[in-house]
């Protein structure tokens, strides 16, 4: 098993907590994985965007210069690292911020997420990243959902824990839009 | 078995630190190696330590000194520009033979240069930083495991041979996440007891010094003799290094840290592609695996030295093979200059196709 | 008189080994390591000290002191006593840094070891000059003192004005004692000697720090016999520099 994975946003969107939830379900399940982290020097507001690598053998480079699957989740993700994607790999666009409609490539599997008004529906905008980690897991099944919401668990402050039946709706969610979307 | 944790590279350097049993952290905040004392800061009181923060990095490394002189396992860390701060007092530690780990989590540079991940301090680590014809201990760990063991492998060494120990990485270590399996630490059964550690001189006659002036005649000679000797000894029992795909390689890419790790995926692409490429990496950047360069090139294979800076540790990979043909791939360390796997198998296809 | 009658009136002190010292004649260092070794022996604690030397003059510390002694990179006394501090609270540690390594390359390290309220003693000896690299103007050259890197005399205008170390300490919250003094007549260096004595026990019984800065003579530097030297702490130095206590919080 060898997987890597790009997410991309700006600072606030959750971006990092995502990369780091799915790098560390995956070494719940024995597995290993890097999560590299890239933000602006700016604490906040700035772009966010950081790389998963996910192997069952020892990971190499924690960076990737074209990912097999990106997580694009406002425009200015789109614009910088929609043509890096992998030919034949995999980009999951927010289409509630993203207007292009990511045509502009035919090689690469391309499901469009209404992410931002997912999350609204399911109870709370900050969902975004949660709907948008449960596509990906649905289309790469690099992890269960269920590693996912174990490490949510140990991830999130125990005062916090009442959030997590919402962010499993929100996994679910995503991952419910791209089995249809693929299917 | 101990739960595997999911950390930082700078928290395993942290946590290896104080399982190694070090007390004593001094030093100044910089990016991006922060996490390392904001770690200790918050675990160090529950230990009994000491923890503080400096008033500069000359402070804190001269507070590293008279801790080490006092017999305590300790340390300080910081930045390129921190460290070319602390130079002056690593000169003194390499000449009073104060043991300690400063570890360098290296930015670009010259001057304040940026944040982002850099090699380019690879000459000021291992050729001895500051005045006076010296060297420390330089480790490059590659993971965060490694974050973690070889911090404390730093301390046993530095303590063994009483020569500062560095840890040398940069942002891609020391800011990426992995698991860590934390282990206990375990003291080597043989590490020499600190007998010249000042405690008060107490009822001894001779009162113990810790220093690095010598101004009788020879005498200063002799210490510096004294000090090349250890250097020696640790060439013949230290070195450290680790192997991938070397076995039939044409073509033997090294690189250390971060790279090696970059480049550990660039090989692996090739590998699948059908080229016959290894990978050579340096543990020990000081001291330097030389015979492992003349071992994997024995039989006319080529080197490729992958760096993220302009070219340093391919000069000692063409000092250690000097009848090899050593070729170089670098990128000037800044923004956006983080080489990816493809780019570096593209300069291991290059240079199978051509030669 | 009998031998076995005489009563002893002075001595060597314990703390300082019985080895003849490198200074010049009519330097004050001798008299001041004397008073640092009696303020150990008055508490006992020779045993247990260790002692900072610092770069200059006094570099050269563990040769007379009984003691075990780092010897610090120039300026960095205080920080390298703070390490040795914290892995040895209950030792008592001091430093003995000139005007040169304390007042001007190691400005940063005692302003803020004192802020810290570091419980260390520090010995200043302000001479003001470089006496080890031979007279060069310190942060403590007086006014139109001839040095020889102000050989028209030190001018305030571009040179800036000899710092006053123990008033700008006595300043901070950590400094629990600050005291200037002299050893240029035998009443003030017994004066010296309470004041050193006290620094002792300002770290040794309440645990903080103590700073005492002691004026003292370089008649090779300056140029003068070590009569005219002594005479010039009077007439030039202690009207800059005044002596008396500038802060005791026991007091």
């Amino acid at each position: 098993m060898n997987h890597d994975v790009f997410m991309a946003g700006f600072g606030g969107q959750g971006v990092l907590l995502i990369g780091n939830l799915l790098a560390y379900a995956t070494i719940l399940e024995g597995n290993n994985a890097s999560y590299f982290p890239a933000y602006g020097v700016e604490k906040r507001g700035g772009a966010a965007n950081c790389t998963v690598v996910m192997s069952d053998g020892a990971v190499g480079s924690p960076v990737v210069g074209e990912p097999e699957a990106a997580l694009l989740m406002n425009p200015a993700a789109m614009e910088q690292f929609y043509p890096r994607v992998r030919k034949g790999g995999m980009a999951l666009l927010n289409s509630s911020l993203i207007e292009d409609d990511g045509s502009s490539r035919s090689d690469l599997t391309l499901v469009r997420i209404p992410a931002n008004e997912m999350a609204l529906e399911i109870g709370d905008s900050r969902l975004v990243n949660m709907v948008m980690l449960g596509g990906y897991v649905e289309y790469s099944r690099v992890v269960a959902r269920d590693a996912l919401k174990e490490a949510l668990k140990e991830v999130l402050p125990e005062r916090n824990h009442r959030f997590l039946p919402m962010n499993h709706n929100a996994l679910e969610a995503g991952a419910a839009f791209v089995r249809e979307a693929l299917a | 078995m101990t739960k595997r944790l999911f950390v930082k590279g700078n928290e395993a350097v942290a946590m290896g630190a104080l399982e190694a049993g070090c007390r004593y952290y001094f030093g100044y905040p910089i990016t991006p190696q922060s996490d390392i004392p904001e770690y200790i800061s918050r675990e160090m009181p529950a230990l009994g330590g000491e923890f503080i923060q400096a008033e500069s990095e000359i402070a804190s490394i001269n507070m590293l000194l008279g801790a080490s002189a006092c017999g305590a396992r300790a340390m300080t860390s910081s930045s390129s520009p921190g460290i070319s701060l602390k130079q002056e007092g690593i000169s003194y530690m390499a000449g009073s033979e104060c043991p300690g780990l400063i570890v360098n989590i290296s930015r670009s540079g010259p001057g304040l240069g940026g944040i982002d991940a850099s090699q380019a301090d690879y000459f000021q680590a291992t050729k001895g930083g500051g005045h006076g014809g010296y060297h420390i201990i330089v480790l490059a760990p590659a993971s965060v495991q490694e974050m973690y063991d070889l911090t404390m492998h730093a301390f046993d060494l530095s303590d063994r041979y009483r020569v500062p120990a560095m840890i040398l990485a940069d942002a891609v270590i020391g800011q990426m996440k992995e698991a860590l399996d934390p282990h206990p630490y375990k003291a080597p059964a043989d590490l020499p007891p600190k007998d010249w550690a000042l405690t008060g001189s107490g009822t001894r006659e001779v009162n113990k010094v810790v220093k690095s002036l010598y101004l009788g005649v020879g005498e200063l000679e002799q210490h510096n003799l004294k000090l090349h000797r250890k250097y020696a000894q640790m060439q013949e029992q230290e070195v450290r290094c680790e192997g991938y795909e070397l076995e039939d390689a044409q073509l033997v890419v090294t690189a250390y840290g971060s790279t090696a790790r970059i480049a550990h995926t660039a090989v692996r692409i090739a590998r699948r592609e059908g080229y016959k490429v290894g990978l050579l990496r340096p543990i020990t950047l000081f001291p330097f695996p030389k015979q492992a360069y003349r071992d994997h090139t024995a039989n006319g294979q080529k080197v490729l030295c992958v760096e993220l800076n302009t070219g340093q540790m391919v000069d000692d990979v063409r000092l250690a093979v000097p009848q090899a043909e050593v070729d170089f791939y670098g990128r000037a360390p800044g923004a956006g200059s983080l080489p990816t796997p493809e780019e570096i198998f593209a300069q291991i296809r290059l240079h199978c196709e051509v030669h | 008189m009998k031998t076995e009658e005489m009563k002893q009136v002075f001595a060597r002190p314990q703390a300082l080994n019985p080895v003849q010292t490198h200074f010049c004649p009519g330097c004050q260092h001798g008299v001041i390591h004397r008073l640092v070794a009696q303020a150990m022996d008055a508490f006992d604690i020779q045993g247990q000290t260790i002692g900072v030397a610092s770069v200059g003059c006094s570099v050269f510390l563990y040769g007379y002191f009984g003691i075990d002694v780092i010897e610090a990179p120039h300026g960095r006394a205080p920080a390298v006593a703070t390490g040795a501090k914290r892995v040895h609270p209950r030792r008592p540690v001091f430093t003995y840094q000139g005007d040169g390594d304390l007042a001007a390359i190691g400005t940063s390290e005692i302003l803020h070891t004192a802020n810290r309220g570091e419980p260390i003693t520090v010995i200043f000896v302000n001479n003001t000059t470089y006496g080890m690299t031979g007279g060069q103007m310190a942060p403590t050259t007086l006014p139109s003192q001839k040095t020889s890197t102000s050989p028209y005399g030190r001018d305030e205008s571009k040179d800036g004005y000899p710092i006053k170390m123990t008033e700008i300490l006595a300043g901070l919250e950590g400094t629990a004692y600050a005291a200037r003094v002299a050893v240029d007549t035998p009443q003030r260096v017994i004066q010296a000697g309470k004041a050193i004595k006290k620094a002792f026990q300002t770290q040794v019984e309440d645990n903080r720090f103590a700073f005492v800065e002691v004026l003292s003579t370089c008649p090779t530097n300056w140029g003068m016999n070590p009569l005219e030297a002594n005479a010039r702490v009077a007439e030039e130095m202690i009207p800059y520099f005044p002596l008396g206590v500038f802060k005791d919080v026991s007091a």
